[in-house]
């Protein structure tokens, strides 16, 4: 049975289980509330497992969207199907103000924030006169179709697990799209993510404002369902149960979403009759259980229930590359893949000058007024001893690190105190020394990352699968660069089952996506084999004679001295030689920095 | 040779898929310099970490014949195994004597006392800033203060990685020569080193590792001679 | 609004600000130690102050229940991991600690509870039931995630508490209780009336920040608790366990927990979930500080608790946003200003 065929089975599953006959009613309304947290839940995966961003504070974007309608309809008597889109307005506003400010934190400080406001929303709910008070706004008018009153939970039923199914394909739509990789991105660094030109602080806030639509959705849902509304179920322990939800069932996955808020939705429900028996109280004592449950997961199974189940299921089928892609592939391939620079090779205005750049850390002077050139088609090493300042230079000229003083010009263009993103933009890519590829994303997707300034497509588009065309050109342009650095084979394997070396080389293919005029690489021969250190340098040479400049910074002698045209020397931040290979291997000063024998 | 105070058969560590080291084994001799040379991402360092305890590790590890194997990095410490790291892994914040008497957390009070005066002996400069924070030291006085914290501790077996790290020529004359007094106090050497040449001249025998494998050993004298170590890691490449 | 109201306010300010300041040092100590933020550190407080009136009442504390479930869990949990080695004297003696220790309190307490001993040996019984389930929760909840990235710790130490108020529902019941005064003191001050318990709280708390100072800057095991904090390497390294760390962080956040919980009971009602909610307010000071600092921890608890008898003045529906929501432009503003560069490794 493939994966397709398996999902079919489900959806025709929840489409029967109604019409079943012997099926309890309460059945049906405990279904209908695994589906109105599974929405929640299924933004929480896009937030917190694709994206890296914990939140507790989801039930109080359902608590905006169950609000807002119920005031509407309530007060002002409007249509239920009117309040729908102001309501998700009204959450998708919420979350953006809330984004804006929040999102900023880094680590461990956002889900503190969402903590914050989870409360705090909370009490504003429940002090609000007009919004009820403590005790909530009742009354709310059921949904009705045409005659059809939803009225009936079978009814309601079938509605919200259609939402709850549309909203998992526009879901993993969206994650298989240009924006959706951005996301991914997300959680491997925003470094890296910069580095090719995303937006990281958008990107985060369209994750961001995203799940909280979801949530809006879900509590639009809720308050016609339930037909009153009160601040307890936007609280912070419900926000708590929506996280508890998501990591239940894995927190990176859609359909570990859905399986989480059942389990967490039945469980509730059978401690709810239980647990009251045995403490001879009434009270929320299913939190015991869910403390546990939640403690217990993050020590056994961090992948929650799916990665239970997923090795079971029969492997995800390969896409075969389509005629479309490989039809632009070869169309790209023909097209010159980095603008050559306006003058020949022999044109001595450099492509990129670090002029007299300086970098202080808290008293230390990291690097200390270094200025060198990189002229177009040269390969241009950057040596010297273990923490002599090659790496900082190497973040000044990307504008990862702000410069202290000096400048840096690109292209005769001043690039200095840009963010990184921007001097991508402009064409210089980059790698990592320690490689930062995806490791659970294909070869072929991290590689697709470097094309992110190439694509247009924004989240509309890719939920309703409209930027396909976009994306096979994207795909089928990551394709080639792949096969130019020798790696189309591996296009389909997870890359953190790459050895370093070819780690190293993908990291090359992605870089070259961004089609960039002056290619940076941080120790790329680092922890390589002869073999594979003799294919990397001829691999940069053959990008070299493809119109790219290189920069790159290395430890290895041999490796440098064969390649490079020209050599610039660092040592304690300071430059102490520059000039031809042949030059630097005789300079006084540069033997003294390597060997300082101890006689 | 005499009797190994350590001993490591077939060790090998990975992170992932990657394999750092394959199979190594090695032995330090009791009172002798031991040093392990290789390239950078050669696997040194992630080899030390294991024999340490710091990094899980397949292969046997024994010390003072003993099996490592169920002991953590804390008690190979108490069992007087000493790993001064590339990083130096001070306690930033504190002060120089704060770093030292922490250096003695294994050992008893009485005893402390006297091993940090040692230590002071032994690195005078560590004395005039007894009271500066570790933090604000220089480059080779924090090297200093990384292993006079270690020697407060009293080890029988010192691991030093990189001791020479970033460090000016001058200062790295001083280090080596601090070093070789150490092993001449009975004190066994674990010395891993990039600047090769050095850590030849003081080592009794030394290990070439490349590529998370040892591929050459021998008395460091011998190696010394090596046409092909002199090409690869005593000289600037055989460009010279 | 006249000066003696605000005089007043800044009284009743600093009173609960010295509670407040109490626990956000704790915090900040647990997660510079462990790098746990302990969001259920305020269920120290409840379960210190309704083991007190229980006793007071000559009822039997449920708190011995709740000590004896962590140290049967806890037992078993480290003998499954292998963390007890399986030997007949390391086995009796976690049995000694983690369930003969506390059968022998619930024993204790079944005989002296009804007797009512009066405050000092309803004090001394309240920390010996409640200090211990620190370590305890160390050892269950977090040793075995010591490597984990702070973001796990933290939905861990949320999962902790949501079980912990859970099982303070079920033990001490959903009403709440309040203390009587440990002194009847009391005496005005120009136009302030002060109380021997208000007085008690600042007085304990000078007292703790002072044995808490001296702890770190003399002991040798808070020098390695520091030590641990700035490079858990470097602790690792010179031979300082870590769990030994852990366990005794968490043993001192217990302490500092439960002793504010026997601070405020005779000023507060206090049910199974008001230490929660007071926790967070440390919480909010802890995070001013950065999550770093005791002596601004202090001046932030300080600053909290005067802000929340200000906003209390004026609006005490939204007393409490107004407090949660102090640190969402104090966060921001760390977040812009810190430094961009992600750390390698």
């Amino acid at each position: 049975m493939s994966r397709r065929s398996a999902a079919l089975a489900l959806i025709v599953l929840i489409a029967v289980v109604p019409v079943l006959p012997g099926v309890p009613a309460f059945w049906i309304s405990l279904a209908n509330y695994i589906g109105l947290a599974a929405l929640v839940a299924l933004g929480l995966v896009l937030l917190t497992g694709v994206g890296g961003m914990t939140s507790f504070g989801q039930a109080a974007f359902v608590g905006f969207g169950a609000y807002t309608t119920a005031v509407l309809t309530t007060a002002l008597a409007w249509s239920p199907w009117l309040a729908l889109p102001v309501a998700l307005l009204v959450t998708a506003l919420a979350a953006l103000i809330i984004g804006l400010v929040t999102l900023r934190l880094s680590g461990h400080y956002l889900p503190l924030g969402t903590i914050a406001w989870g409360i705090a929303i909370y009490y504003v709910f429940g002090n609000m006169k007009t919004l009820g008070g403590y005790d909530g706004i009742p009354g709310i008018p059921a949904l009705s179709i045409g005659p059809w009153s939803l009225l009936d939970q079978r009814v309601s039923y079938y509605l919200i697990w259609l939402i709850v199914l549309g909203a998992m394909v526009l879901t993993a739509n969206l994650l298989d799209s240009r924006i959706g990789r951005a996301i991914r991105a997300l959680r491997s660094g925003a470094q890296a993510a910069e580095s090719f030109g995303v937006d990281t602080a958008r990107t985060k806030l369209i994750a961001f404002v995203y799940a909280a639509v979801l949530a809006g959705l879900s509590g639009w849902l809720y308050a016609h369902v339930q037909r009153a509304v009160s601040p307890s179920s936007f609280g912070l322990n419900a926000g708590i149960e929506y996280l508890l939800m998501a990591v239940t069932g894995g927190v990176g996955n859609l359909i570990g979403a859905v399986i989480g808020a059942a389990v967490v939705t039945i469980l509730k429900d059978q401690l709810q009759n239980l647990l009251p028996l045995l403490f001879r109280g009434t009270g929320n004592y299913e939190t015991i259980v869910f403390g546990i449950l939640l403690v217990a997961l993050l020590q056994i199974a961090r992948g929650g229930i799916w990665s239970l189940i997923e090795p079971y299921l029969p492997a995800r089928a390969r896409p075969a590359p389509d005629v479309l892609a490989s039809a632009t592939a070869t169309e790209a391939a023909s097209v010159p893949l980095a603008p050559v620079a306006a003058g020949s090779r022999q044109d001595t205005a450099p492509l990129l000058s670090a002029d007299v750049i300086r970098k202080v850390f808290g008293g230390l002077v990291a690097v200390n007024d270094v200025s060198f050139d990189v002229r177009p088609g040269e390969i241009v090493g950057l040596i010297g001893p273990n923490g002599a300042g090659k790496s900082t230079t190497f973040n000044l000229l990307t504008g990862v690190t702000h410069l202290t003083a000096g400048g840096v010009r690109f292209a005769g263009e001043g690039v200095e105190g840009l963010p990184s993103r921007a001097v991508a933009r402009r064409g210089i890519a980059r790698t990592f020394q320690h490689v930062k590829l995806i490791p659970d994303m294909s070869v072929l997707d991290n590689v697709v990352l470097g094309s992110h300034i190439h694509g247009k497509a924004g989240v509309v588009s890719a939920m309703l699968r409209l930027d396909r065309a976009e994306e096979a050109r994207l795909l089928g342009d990551a394709r080639e660069q792949l096969k130019r650095v020798g790696m189309a084979d591996a296009a389909d394997k997870p890359a953190g089952s790459l050895a370093l070396g070819q780690s190293r080389v993908v990291e090359i293919a992605r870089a070259l996506c961004l089609r960039p005029r002056l290619l940076m690489l941080d120790e790329p021969a680092a922890g390589l084999r002869h073999l594979e250190k003799q294919n990397l340098a001829e691999l940069l040479r053959r990008l070299k004679a493809g119109g790219i400049s290189i920069l790159l910074v290395e430890h290895d002698m041999d490796f440098v001295m064969g390649l490079t045209d020209h050599i610039v020397v660092l040592d304690f931040g300071t430059k102490i030689a520059e000039g031809s290979p042949a030059e630097i291997q005789v300079d006084p000063a540069v033997l003294e920095a390597y060997l300082g024998g101890i006689e | 040779m005499t009797t190994p105070i350590l001993t490591a058969e077939d060790v090998s560590v990975a992170y992932g898929k990657v394999e750092a080291v394959r199979g190594v084994s090695l032995a330090i001799p009791q009172g002798q310099i031991v040093t392990l040379i290789g390239a950078n991402g050669a696997g040194k360092t992630s080899l030390l970490n294991a024999l340490m305890g710091l990094l899980p590790s397949a292969g046997r590890v024994s010390f003072r014949d003993e099996a490592m194997a169920s002991v953590v990095a804390e008690e190979r410490v108490a069992r007087g195994l000493s790993l001064v790291s590339e990083r130096r892994d001070l306690f930033a914040t504190m002060t120089v004597e704060d770093n030292l008497e922490l250096g003695g957390f294994r050992t008893a009070a009485s005893a402390r006392a006297a091993a940090m005066e040692d230590v002071f002996a032994r690195f005078p400069r560590l004395r005039e800033r007894r009271r500066q924070v570790a933090g604000t030291l220089s480059g080779g006085e924090r090297q200093m203060l990384a292993m006079g914290r270690a020697l407060v501790g009293r080890p029988r077996l010192l691991m030093l990685d990189e001791p020479s790290l970033g460090l000016a020529p001058r200062i790295v004359r001083d280090i080596f020569h601090i070093i070789k007094a150490l092993m001449q106090t009975g004190v066994s050497i674990l010395l891993v080193e990039q600047n090769a040449r050095a850590a030849m001249q003081i080592a009794d025998y030394a290990y070439v590792m490349e590529l998370g494998e040892i591929t050459v050993h021998g008395p460091a004298a011998e190696l010394a001679r090596d046409p092909k170590i002199i090409e690869s890691y005593l000289g600037l490449g055989h460009h010279r | 609004m006249s000066s003696s109201i605000a005089l007043l306010l800044v009284q009743d300010g600093i009173i609960n600000g010295a509670i407040y300041a109490l626990l956000a040092v704790a915090l900040v100590l647990v997660f510079a130690v462990t790098r746990v933020i302990f969001i259920p550190q305020g269920e120290f407080v409840t379960f210190g102050a309704l083991t007190l009136t229980a006793l007071e009442a000559g009822r039997f504390p449920a708190s011995v229940w709740l000590l004896l479930c962590l140290g049967v869990t806890a037992f078993v949990l480290d003998l499954a991991r292998g963390r007890t080695k399986r030997a007949l004297i390391p086995i009796a003696r976690r049995f000694a600690w983690d369930i003969a220790a506390p059968l022998a309190l619930l024993v204790l307490a079944l005989v002296l509870a009804p007797m009512k001993l009066g405050l000092a040996f309803n004090i001394a019984m309240t920390l010996a039931l409640v200090v211990p389930m620190g370590p305890l929760i160390y050892r269950i909840a977090f040793e075995a995630l010591a490597e984990a990235s702070v973001l796990t710790l933290l939905i861990t130490a949320v999962g902790v508490h949501l079980a912990m108020t859970g099982l303070g529902l079920a033990f001490f019941g959903p009403e709440g209780f309040r203390a009587g005064s440990f002194t009847s003191l009391s005496f005005a001050l120009g136009p302030l009336f002060v109380t021997g318990q208000s007085l008690l709280v600042l007085a304990v708390a000078a007292i703790l920040m002072l044995a808490l100072s001296i702890f770190f800057g003399r002991s040798l095991i808070g020098k390695a608790l520091i030590a641990s904090a700035v490079s858990r390497r470097g602790a690792r390294l010179v031979g300082i366990p870590e769990a030994l760390s852990g366990k005794v962080a968490f043993l001192m956040a217990a302490l500092i927990g439960t002793l504010s919980g026997l601070l405020i009971a005779p000023m507060v009602t206090i049910a199974y979930d008001t230490g929660f909610l007071i926790g967070l307010k440390g919480f909010v000071a802890a995070i001013l500080a950065g999550l770093a600092s005791y002596p601004f921890s202090v001046l932030a608890a300080i600053f909290v608790g005067i802000l929340e008898s200000f906003a209390a003045f004026y609006s005490s529906e939204f007393k409490d946003v107004v407090v949660f929501m102090v640190i969402i432009p104090f966060l921001l503003w760390r977040s812009l200003s810190g430094t961009h560069v992600e750390e390698e490794e």
